[in-house]
């Protein structure tokens, strides 16, 4: 099978996977990095959102041949290790996850979007987030840690 | 999972620093010889309880005998010990305790883990407590009333101070307490305070741990082709071009199907999906939508057993002057949860491990064992973090699929299901045909009301129906509405679409059915729907009290905002009391928007209120979504939806402001997690009424647009 070299987290390593193999399973199956989560597998609920290159990618929908050359960032690498980024110290502030299980497709999402927007309008905030769904019905919680995060930021 | 060892050995006293009365002779008289010869060896020096250890350095650790799946169990039991303990709150940590039957019952549901631990885990606490008071009163010669505790100290005269990790050993000789003092409500320091939860920082960093993200040396994942059709067999299939494909390790059939075994899931899924399978489809390869309601309405035609029957509505209603008919439709619906139910098994040295995200750890123990041949004692079921439940991991179809599959392999497997398979084989919310007739008296009060509820049974389906009538099928049903007359009758067809338990079970439907026809008789009798709730509930004051609240807070007294409009619905479920008034818009043609939902709750004491209004939230997006959008349909014997762009969740721009009010209250904790399901979609159907002025009698609302 082919080999494929990838800057994950700042890390640069090769994985072996046929060309066609979602990221996601090459995130959480061959490296260990089980925070990006399977939801749907067709780029509908956004639970494997992580960042090529600094944009929000759903990680189900990149094949592992189109991850190459991109700078890859998980939830476990979006803040230097042992400390949190002001997204997920936002999150703990407002006690958003529930089941948790979305939780990281979320932060990844608002991450990016706060890296492009500092200071998103509302309507900012839902067309950056209304992709990425929670069954636990975490919104409300989500707009006001994202504001929070923006207001610190 | 280091606390307990997979080793098992007979329980030597001496380990625990203790003696035989303080690690066994509890106050549960019962269960004192059950745990005589299981109680698993602890490291932690004081270990009171089962569910309870102290360390030397001071470390509480509370083993949490129920599943987290969101519901926040992990902070909430461990509240109620620590609070009783007066240990320090940044000292305790959690364990997930393994199936085991000395944990008593562990299934997670029916909303029962905060409700029916209370009692048990105060005494805990409290036990232990007493425990280190009784050593550091022996160690400083005075009596144990000169002696108090704060924050995981003992206080002694003149200001004398211990920790709890110094006088662990001290307090492991103690006897265990029989009937340790509890404390009055007034003396609560953490329970009714907003802790954070403990399980919030690992899931904000991707550290925590689902049944999907256990990691094993040489894993390998597993999918399985099940029958397409309710009930059908496998009767054959063709591996080559599956197991043609580099990396899969195994392609096996199973009872429910074929299993194919891969090095990851894409290799997994990709092999599926070049099997060749054929199927004896059985008798339900025609079962549609049009049959499952040809024979909901049939049965709707036969008499019910009657599960409630106050006074004689039929000769009421019979010779009634006014009298208001309606009928009700919901569908199937799937439980979706995020993380699709999977398990992983690892079969060694003769024993196995099994992980899973499941809601009943004991039955998933006993299921593995008998899939396995093996002895429940050789099957440990470690109980990981569930990405929700609602009631799908009550199931144990995902153990026994991957029990049988290890067997086939000498490597660890973990079955999962893709979303495909989720939507495909779940255990239906059972579909439901409501009819109601209710008789108006001369005041407009209703004075007989008559429910018929048509919906297959769950229990009878599981074969664990013991005569009389599902109550499961009808709760929610047993109004708290003065009426004299009233009768509530159940008619159960048989379907072959398997259903089970989701989420506030049958009072998602029935709470539908009677608030929406409530409202209607309000408005039949030209009156307000939170007037008439009000005369019907005067006798029953915490329905009273929720609905004054809720009133109150949505300023229900005052005209809303132009085009906004208000509906309101009443429920009792699991223990606890609930009234919502949600604010809509309507745009012609369109879903109703959902502006504002003010929730008031009388749930007993509130634990933690921030968990509980977490709850209120989460409970009413997920009847939200079934409200506008769930619809499992069928065709050819199965299921229409695949995947989310056909069974639509709630998204962030229609989840609704929450607005929650709780009730306090010194009455016990009682249920919190399904709760707020029932009332939300009779609440939005009122509020359209009054938008409009038609009903909406069929759910979803995008099947009745209005």
């Amino acid at each position: 099978m082919p080999r494929h070299p990838l800057i994950v987290n700042g890390t640069a390593l090769e994985v072996e996977a046929s060309e066609e193999t979602p990221l996601l399973w090459i995130l959480r199956e061959h490296l260990g990095l089980t925070g990006t989560k399977y939801g749907c597998g067709l780029g509908l609920c956004g639970a494997c959102t992580i960042h090529a290159d600094g944009e929000a990618v759903r990680s189900c929908q990149l094949t592992v041949s189109a991850a190459r050359g991109k700078k890859i960032t998980t939830i476990e690498g979006l803040a230097p290790r042992g400390r949190l980024h002001v997204v997920q110290e936002a999150w703990i502030e407002e006690q958003v996850p529930q089941c948790g299980y979305c939780q990281a497709g979320q932060i990844m999402a608002a991450a990016a979007l706060l890296a492009k927007t500092p200071k998103p309008s509302d309507d900012e905030v839902m067309t950056a987030m209304d992709g990425v769904l929670c069954r636990c019905g975490t919104y409300p919680r989500i707009r006001r840690a994202i504001r929070r995060a923006a207001e610190r930021g | 999972m280091a606390i307990f060892k997979l080793t098992r050995r007979e329980l030597v006293l001496g380990g625990l620093g203790g003696t035989a009365g303080l690690a066994l002779g509890f106050w549960y008289g019962q269960r004192r010889e059950r745990w005589a010869k299981r109680v698993p060896e602890r490291e932690q020096p004081f270990s009171p309880s089962v569910y309870l250890a102290i360390d030397t350095s001071g470390v509480v650790t509370v083993f949490v005998h129920k599943t987290e799946m969101g519901q926040g169990v992990h902070t909430a039991l461990p509240m109620i010990v620590s609070e009783e303990l007066d240990a320090r709150w940044e000292s305790v940590r959690i364990e997930q305790a393994p199936a085991n039957r000395i944990f008593g019952d562990q299934l997670t549901g029916v909303s029962t883990s905060v409700a029916r631990s209370w009692d048990e885990l105060r005494q805990v606490g409290a036990a232990a407590r007493e425990m280190l008071i009784g050593a550091a009163a022996e160690l400083w010669r005075v009596e144990v009333s000169e002696c108090r505790t704060e924050s995981s100290e003992v206080v002694g005269p003149s200001g004398r101070r211990l920790g709890y990790g110094l006088l662990a050993v001290a307090a492991s000789r103690r006897t265990v307490p029989a009937q340790p003092r509890l404390k009055t409500p007034a003396e609560y320091r953490l329970v009714g305070t907003r802790a954070p939860r403990i399980d919030v920082p690992d899931k904000v960093t991707g550290a925590a741990v689902f049944g999907t993200d256990v990691e094993l040396p040489g894993l390998l994942q597993a999918v399985v082709a099940r029958s397409p059709v309710f009930g059908g067999k496998l009767a054959g299939f063709e591996a080559e071009a599956a197991e043609r494909i580099p990396g899969v390790r195994a392609v096996v059939a199973i009872s429910s199907g074929v299993a194919v075994v891969a090095e990851d899931s894409f290799i997994a899924s990709k092999a599926r999906a070049a099997l060749v399978t054929r199927w004896d489809e059985g008798e339900h390869a025609r079962f549609d939508d049009a049959a499952l309601w040809r024979r909901l309405e049939e049965a709707a035609g036969q008499d019910g057993i009657a599960v409630r029957k106050d006074g004689d509505s039929a000769a009421q209603l019979a010779s009634a002057a006014k009298k208001i008919e309606a009928e009700y439709r919901v569908p199937y619906l799937a439980h979706a949860n995020m993380e699709p139910i999977g398990c992983t098994v690892w079969l060694h040295d003769g024993r196995a491990d099994v992980w899973a995200p499941t809601q009943h750890p004991q039955a998933a123990r006993a299921a593995a064992a008998a899939k396995l041949g093996m002895a429940e004692a050789s099957v440990t079921v470690h109980v990981t973090l569930a990405g929700t439940g609602f009631g799908r991991k009550v199931e144990q179809d995902a153990v026994g699929e991957a029990c049988e599959i290890a067997k086939k392999l000498d490597r660890p497997i973990r079955l999962s299901f893709t979303r495909e398979d989720d939507l495909a084989h779940d255990k239906y919310r059972p579909a439901a045909l409501h009819r109601l007739t209710a008789a108006l008296g001369d005041d407009g009060l209703p004075v007989a009301w008559h429910h018929k509820v048509v919906s297959p049974s769950i229990l009878a389906q599981a074969g664990a129906l013991r005569g009389g009538f599902d109550p499961t099928s009808v709760e929610g049903g047993d109004i708290p509405y003065a009426i004299a007359h009233v009768t509530v009758e159940h008619v159960a067809p048989e379907l072959p679409v398997p259903i089970g338990f989701w989420r506030s079970v049958g009072h998602s439907h029935n709470a539908f059915a009677v608030e929406a026809f409530v409202d209607e008789l309000a408005a039949a009798a030209g009156q307000d729907p939170v007037a008439y709730r009000r005369k019907l509930v005067a006798n029953s004051p915490r329905h009273l009290g929720v609905l004054n609240a809720a009133a109150e807070r949505a300023r229900w007294g005052e005209p809303p905002a132009e085009g906004r409009h208000r509906g309101v619905a009443l429920h009792a479920s699991f223990g606890s009391w609930l009234c919502q008034i949600a604010e809509i818009s309507v745009a012609p043609g369109g879903l109703p928007k959902v502006h504002q939902v003010v929730c008031a709750v009388d749930c007993g004491i509130a634990v933690n209120p921030q968990i509980i209004e977490q709850q209120m939230e989460g409970g009413i997006a997920f009847g939200l979504t079934a409200a506008l959008h769930g619809d499992i349909t069928l065709q050819k014997g199965g299921v229409v939806q695949t995947n989310f762009h056909q069974y639509p969740l709630l998204r962030m721009s229609e989840m609704p402001d929450v607005e929650t009010v709780i009730v306090s209250s010194d009455a016990p904790p009682s249920g919190i997690g399904e709760t707020a399901v029932p009332p939300i979609a009779p609440a939005v159907v009122n509020a359209l009424f009054a938008a409009t002025g038609q009903r909406a009698r069929v759910l979803p609302l995008k099947r009745s647009r209005v």
